[in-house]
């Protein structure tokens, strides 16, 4: 049914270096969010703090009355079991094929026979268009394989909650739509709760029902997909619209001379807000909203041209 | 500044007390069901087969430098009898285990460090434990306990192979008696030798596997992290493995007392 994720008041720094503070925000269970965020703000970090792989320093990740940040080991590893995650490489086991990669959690985890593995196995496989490539070992792939394979394992064991990092990094423009109405076909399926991490703006705009932006060591804002796609603030605007007119600048943000002298130049008007992807299947997922349904509600004018099918998705202007 | 440079002046003091931490997650996690089996006998099996050979091979010039210098010194004193006798001390002693310790260290370790350490940075490791699964029961457990099995048992060949180089040597080239050589083996070696070398070879293996793991579980960097982690892990259990076999050998002379008549 998919579970909600709490978020209260995260830092993390490695040594003295501050990634990010005050991290709060609540994900939705049942629904897709994408975290966004510049090159380096610790998104991936933030991923690793959610399934525990980094204690975070000060803050807790409430998942199902369990504290993430504090409870123990063996709890982590029960919590674990509610997980999928899919790495940024895919991360399979170099040393297995494809098969037994995507077995692994199952010979683990389940009493199943291997017969009852085979199936599921198998069924995962055919979700993510692998079928006949299960003999094949991590290294003799392409990266989309390995990726698509590494989804497979993640969603084997049924998880409630799905972590995915960059999905689309190193895959063709026709490889990532396919992978994203995958994400909408699965969340329309298993109703799972998922956080996909990335910086492609065309998946970000499209695809999740929240977007949150981590920029400059804090949580810029995180809230439903049109909150964010209809808002002035100069960050969200900057980076949701991939302009170089705003406060992130090529290294870090800029500083108060650049943004001076940016004074004059009025951002562009904003994009208009394109549809969400919908389940091929065309029945709507549980946690799909009408289009222009939160700027309705919240008396915002959408840009002119939004929620029109085949439009173009070309962001900027 | 000066906080700093006690920093760096303590580091590697912290190193040794998380490699200790290391040695008791892993003493912690041997007790945890389910014993993975499999891994234990894939990976005996993967260490004694890239082991043995450069173990025997290393064995039998190791035995013969032994029995071309103690035959010439004890030539010198004149108790050619004793040859064989205190060749046999020497090799079951001590060459025994420092050459299972260096072949453990240098073949295995690295091997084991090396594995680890491209998993780790494929985050094969944190892929691992996000599927719920525990890397050190899951690997490390097997592969120490492997390491000790079969540094045990590379023990034993070394002793054999090297006491009968030491034999072919002293017959062949120092006209010893083959007779003499034989007879004169209990003289002075005694049983519990044969117990103090098995005992150095099991502590020597958990050594090396408990650094290796460590070492090949925390590298970080990239290709380079794995390079520098077998390094670090091969030349880190060298000097554990030399000042622990100084550790036990002088212990051992003091609860042990010598054979006499």
């Amino acid at each position: 049914m998919g579970v909600e994720i709490k978020v209260d008041n995260l830092s993390k720094s490695f040594g003295r270096q501050l990634i990010w503070g005050n991290v709060s925000l609540t994900i939705p269970a049942g629904e897709v969010s994408v975290m966004l965020g510049p090159s380096g703000t610790g998104k991936s970090v933030f991923l690793k703090a959610l399934i525990g792989l980094l204690k975070p320093d000060q803050g807790s990740i409430l998942i199902e009355g369990t504290d993430i940040a504090s409870c123990s080991e063996k709890d982590l590893y029960e919590i674990r079991k509610l997980f999928g995650v899919l790495f940024q490489d895919g991360a399979m086991f170099g040393s297995m094929n494809l098969f037994d990669n995507v077995a692994f959690p199952l010979r683990e985890h389940t009493k199943k026979s291997e017969s009852e593995v085979r199936d599921v196995v198998m069924e995962k496989m055919d979700l993510v268009g692998l079928i006949g490539a299960e003999d094949k070992l991590p290294g003799e792939i392409s990266g989309g394989m390995r990726k698509r394979a590494g989804l497979a394992r993640a969603l084997v064991l049924d998880p409630e909650i799905l972590l995915i990092d960059e999905p689309d990094s190193g895959l063709d423009p026709v490889r990532t739509s396919f992978i994203n109405q995958l994400f909408i076909d699965l969340n329309a399926q298993i109703d799972a709760t998922f956080l996909i991490v990335t910086h492609d703006i065309n998946t970000a705009r499209t695809v999740p029902d929240n977007i949150g932006l981590l920029y400059h060591k804090h949580l810029a804002m995180f809230g439903p997909r049109e909150m964010l796609l209809s808002s002035e603030e100069p960050v969200v605007r900057q980076f949701l619209n991939a302009q170089t007119v705003g406060p992130i600048g090529m290294s870090e943000e800029k500083d108060a001379d650049e943004l001076a002298a940016e004074k004059g130049f009025a951002m562009p008007p904003l994009p208009p807000i394109p549809l969400q992807l919908e389940p091929s299947n065309g029945v709507p997922r549980r946690s799909q909203r009408e289009p222009g349904a939160w700027c309705r509600d919240n008396g915002v004018t959408a840009p002119p041209g939004s929620f029109q099918a085949n439009m173009s998705m070309v962001t900027g202007g | 500044m000066s906080s700093l440079t006690s920093q760096r002046a303590l580091a590697p003091i912290g190193t040794a007390g998380k490699l200790f931490a290391f040695g008791l997650d892993v003493a912690r996690s041997l007790f945890r069901r389910p014993f993975q089996t499999r891994e234990f006998i894939q990976q005996a099996w993967f260490i004694a087969s890239v082991t043995i050979i450069p173990t025997a091979l290393v064995a039998i010039p190791f035995g013969a430098v032994i029995a071309l210098q103690v035959g010439g010194l004890i030539k010198q004193f004149g108790a050619q009898s004793f040859t064989g006798s205190a060749a046999v001390l020497a090799v079951v002693r001590e060459a025994g285990p420092i050459a299972t310790s260096l072949l453990i260290a240098g073949a295995a370790g690295s091997a084991i460090a090396a594995d680890l350490g491209a998993r780790k940075i494929r985050e094969e490791l944190d892929a691992m434990m996000v599927l719920g699964i525990d890397p050190i029961q899951r690997l490390v457990v097997p592969r120490v306990l492997a390491c000790m099995l079969v540094a045990v048992f590379l023990n034993g060949l070394v002793s054999v192979v090297g006491v009968a180089g030491g034999y072919v040597f002293n017959v062949v080239l120092q006209d010893g008696t083959p007779g003499s050589y034989i007879a004169s083996f209990t003289a002075l070696a005694q049983l519990p030798d044969l117990w103090q070398g098995m005992a150095k070879a099991l502590v020597f293996g958990l050594i090396a596997a408990v650094v290796a793991c460590y070492k090949g579980m925390n590298a970080a960097g990239g290709p380079k992290g794995v390079g520098d982690a077998v390094n670090e892990s091969v030349v880190v259990t060298f000097m554990l493995l030399f000042i622990v076999n100084f550790v036990m050998s002088a212990i051992y002379i003091q609860l042990v007392p010598p054979k006499t008549g």
